[in-house]
């Protein structure tokens, strides 16, 4: 039981960890090559943008599903359920 | 193990202590409607009662704040539209068309084929997820806690939950990818053919003689359409939701600072979500529509 607890602490924190690293690179990228196009091209500027918020939104949804399953875990772990189903 | 798992027991209901967890756990659970084991029908009065009735359980309160919010974006649309003036416009009116535009503009660039349906479906898609959005903005415990009095003094329900935030529920935004993986699915038969739509998705991108490596890639981009349309806008306001519950339960007096700068990131989170759930409306239904004319 506290071995499956212990596990699950540290598999939520990997998840929310790699997600927020994943997410931090991907926006960096992302604004980079905006704030170049937009040098470049300062006309295109404004679609540039509404792309921009577009690919952001796109690039937040895999680590907010991992958040969500990060939390499912956190308050009501399916293995402690199993577990407890299975007799502790 | 039988006394850790009383010890959680006790921690989640202790009966007139509120601990964090329980009241966590309060906040995050629907005001479940449904058979409960014993064959009754009835409302769930805890979370784990909630769990037991199973997949066929209705959230009333999810469900009556969805219709509510949308019969209110409906009528007032419709008010304005029908009394709609080239004269003097009111700020109204101008605050509706400008948000009428926005979503004409987005139409109009991100789908290429002639379709009636498509640009009320994408201003019903904006303008429902960012009025259910905003929701989350309220305070945790002004609306619910006012349910939960009602609930216990008028019902007789002791410590009744009640979400107002429907896209926090899962079940809503499933529902609506679902719908919109529906009509993908319709007009891509309707437009290329049922042999036109499967011939696209076992002979693209390799050719025919590697069909089974094209299925096992055009399959999957296909299903992870409304699984990632679903589930980004409920992880966007679930995180954005629970974040509020946390600095709610664990930092006292302090929580105000907290709750006024991430409520302002949420501001931006909660119009960029419906805008990314119409755009890729748009976009996978326009590639639905695509047919390539010989």
């Amino acid at each position: 039981m506290d071995m499956i607890l212990a596990f699950t602490v540290l598999g939520v924190l990997l998840v929310l960890g790699l997600g927020a690293l994943g997410t931090a690179i991907g926006f960096g990228i992302l604004g980079g090559k905006f704030l170049e196009g937009s040098a470049r091209q300062p006309e295109l500027a404004p679609k540039l943008q509404t792309s921009m918020f577009l690919v952001a939104g796109l690039i937040d949804a895999v680590t907010m599903i991992g958040i969500g399953i990060g939390m499912w875990f956190t308050f009501s772990n399916p293995y402690i359920a199993t577990l407890l189903t299975l007799g502790g | 193990m039988a006394e850790l798992a009383g010890l959680a027991e006790t921690e989640a209901h202790g009966a007139a202590e509120l601990t964090v967890q329980a009241y966590i756990e309060h906040h995050l659970s629907f005001l479940t409607y449904g058979k409960h084991p014993d064959g009754h029908w009835g409302i769930a009065h805890t979370p784990e009662e909630a769990a037991e009735m199973g997949f066929w359980a209705i959230h009333v309160d999810t469900l009556g704040w969805s219709i509510f919010i949308g019969a209110a974006f409906l009528l007032l649309f419709r008010y304005i539209g029908k009394n709609a003036t080239t004269d003097t416009p009111g700020g109204m009116q101008n605050f509706v068309e400008s948000i009428f535009e926005f979503v004409d503009a987005r139409v109009n660039e991100g789908f290429n084929h002639s379709n009636r349906l498509i640009a009320p479906l994408a201003l019903t898609i904006f303008v429902w997820i960012i009025l259910m959005n905003t929701m989350d903005l309220v305070p945790v415990d002004w609306i619910t806690g006012l349910a939960t009095l009602i609930g216990e003094h008028v019902f007789g329900l002791e410590h009744m939950s009640f979400k107002i935030v429907p896209t926090t529920d899962i079940n809503i935004t499933v529902g609506m990818s679902l719908s919109v993986f529906a009509l993908i699915i319709y007009y891509s038969i309707k437009m290329k053919g049922l042999g036109g739509f499967l011939s696209e998705l076992a002979f693209q991108p390799f050719g025919k003689w590697a069909l089974p490596f094209n299925l096992m890639i055009e399959v999957p981009t296909l299903l992870a359409k409304p699984v990632s349309l679903g589930l980004r806008l409920f992880g966007n306001l679930y995180a954005g939701e629970l974040l509020f519950l946390l600095m709610a339960s664990l930092l006292g007096i302090f929580q105000l600072p907290a709750h006024f700068a991430w409520a302002v990131f949420h501001i931006l989170v909660i119009p960029l979500q419906a805008f990314v759930f119409m755009m890729l409306t748009i976009v996978y239904l326009n590639a639905a529509h695509e047919t390539h004319a010989h």
